[in-house]
């Protein structure tokens, strides 16, 4: 298998806490794979180890190649990532965002404007390049930051809980952007969940993490049926982690995932 | 998007030029710095609004102070005296807000956008600070519009405005990266409008800004001298004022600048990623 992501027991420790303990694994080129979990699980730890946000306690993870560990700023050239949190800047127009990441990236000079074009309409928002993004929907921002993770034309996406807090419409548009990028770019897109009936639906291979640890990795057809006929993967979930998918989480969670549901307005 | 464009994958790290790095590290930065500058230019209420304290501190402090004669600033006016170090000072309270704004940044994501680029800690903070400068820059053309209209006695000598501007850039610099390992420690906003306090009004009332050196007790006049802020203020009394510039006192007050900077930029840039753990 060409492997994109190469994850060899990866492991995150905060004082007695283990956040991620000792996760292994491998995502193929062009692959859609989907991180599913409960809050507090591991999944946006491990994913800032994979994009060199935080450094690991032990285990080591390549990105196309490169070493999270020794080769940093690498791995960061090979990369695009959509944080949870809010990263486009709501004081800039859409077209702003994107020039500032353009040159980030180191997009030349004389291609910026095609490459920021081009992905204004990738996520359908040519109409809106000179619109300050404060006056954006959740949907379109989340649209924009996957043009800002995307422009550079990164071998990995990272998207972290991306259609969060939308209605079902935004979600469905953010879902068939990443599709689209994917098949055109050929990009990796490594996701993180909460809802399963997208992740069956979109993701071509699904890791459920439960307690930093991996307790499944398969196609969603292989995973649903582990457990006879008539499962779902809320089943599978519900299975393997002797819980509901409850969000309960901390104060601070709580209060992100509320932010994020204000930006539907 | 049709066009047939597929990702490269480079396996390993390809030979970087020194040159080319020079150039990305200054785009890197260029583009920190100008993203700052649009916002401030999409929304200039914020430096309209710093002009508030220096005019207060200028025409109405310094007014009824200038009428006790017991202050000893030599020959000139005491708003002249007055006139650089609240110019040092507005830059002063300028600058600490940089370490909100990166909390702010934090809490929202963008923090973690500059992170996962390819841009340097260094680059990105350098970046930051240049908008810190033009911020610092703005209270300075508003003191100076201010002298004007008052007839202060400030010199307008294009060689020493080209000194204010520098001593300026330096001082926002260097206070916009102290704020900022205030924030990197602290991380929540309520810790730091604390400590933003406890640390801002001593840097400003033990330094030289709005009385002279030479009234201060000893043990007051010792805490001055480590005071970064009587440095700049110093500098700028010498460069705005007309009395003789004292080039040896120039050169003190700014490689002690320089130095700070370039300490606390370096913890600075040890620091800053932490703001994305």
């Amino acid at each position: 298998m060409d492997a994109v992501i190469r994850i060899d027991a990866l492991t995150k420790r905060f004082g007695k806490l283990t956040a991620v303990d000792e996760v292994s694994l491998s995502v193929a080129r062009g692959e859609i794979f989907g991180l599913i979990g409960p809050n507090g699980a591991g999944k946006t730890t491990l994913i800032k180890m994979l994009t060199t946000l935080v450094p690991a306690t032990s285990g080591e993870a390549w990105i196309a190649g490169c070493s999270t560990r020794t080769q940093s700023s690498e791995v960061r050239r090979r990369i695009g990532y959509v944080p949870q949190l809010l990263s486009a800047d709501g004081a800039l127009t859409a077209y702003e965002n994107l020039l500032l990441s353009a040159r980030l990236y180191a997009i030349p000079r004389d291609e910026r404007d095609s490459r920021i074009r081009e992905a204004l309409s990738m996520v359908g928002l040519d109409d809106d390049a000179d619109t300050i993004v404060q006056r954006f929907s959740g949907g379109m921002i989340r649209r924009l930051e996957i043009a800002q993770g995307m422009m550079h034309r990164p071998a990995v996406l990272f998207l972290d809980e991306p259609t969060v807090g939308l209605d079902p419409t935004a979600r469905r548009m953010v879902w068939s952007n990443v599709l689209e990028l994917r098949n055109t770019l050929h990009s990796t897109m490594f996701v993180t969940t909460h809802y399963m009936a997208e992740a069956e639906e979109l993701c071509d291979r699904i890791a459920f993490i439960h307690h930093g640890r991996i307790q499944q990795v398969g196609t969603p057809q292989e995973l649903v049926a582990s457990l006879g006929p008539g499962a779902t993967l809320d089943d599978v979930f519900v299975n393997l982690n002797d819980t509901e998918i409850e969000s309960e989480g901390n104060y601070r969670e709580v209060q992100r995932t509320r932010r994020n549901i204000r930006r539907r307005t | 998007m049709k066009s047939n464009a597929r990702v490269e994958i480079f396996e390993g790290a390809p030979d970087r030029s020194i040159k080319s790095s020079v150039v990305e590290f200054a785009t890197h930065s260029f583009a920190v710095a100008n993203a700052e500058f649009v916002k401030l230019k999409h929304d200039p209420l914020e430096l309209l609004m710093r002009a508030i304290q220096p005019i207060l501190w200028l025409v109405v402090f310094g007014n009824v102070m200038g009428r006790i004669r017991g202050l000893s600033v030599g020959t000139i006016n005491y708003q002249d005296f007055l006139a650089p170090g609240i110019l040092a000072q507005s830059v002063l309270f300028a600058a600490i807000f940089y370490g909100i704004s990166a909390i702010w940044e934090r809490d929202l994501g963008i923090v973690h956008r500059y992170l996962v680029s390819p841009a340097s800690r260094t680059a990105i903070l350098l970046g930051k600070q240049i908008t810190a400068s033009i911020r610092g820059l703005s209270q300075a053309t508003i003191i100076y519009i201010l002298a004007l209209v008052m007839g202060l006695g400030i010199s307008f000598q294009p060689l020493k405005m080209i000194g204010v501007v520098a001593l300026i850039s330096l001082g926002s610099g260097l206070f916009a990266n102290l704020s900022l390992i205030i924030a990197c420690i602290v991380k929540t906003r309520e810790r730091f409008m604390g400590i933003g306090q406890v640390i801002t009004m001593p840097i400003f009332f033990i330094s030289n800004a709005i009385y002279p050196l030479d009234m201060m007790p000893g043990w007051i006049r010792g805490i001055a001298a480590a005071n970064p802020l009587t440095y700049e203020v110093d500098g700028l009394r010498m460069l705005m004022l007309p009395t003789a510039v004292n080039a040896a006192g120039l050169v003190r007050d700014f490689s002690v600048l320089v130095v700070i900077s370039v300490v606390l930029l370096a913890i600075a840039t040890r620091l800053y990623p932490r703001m994305a753990s």
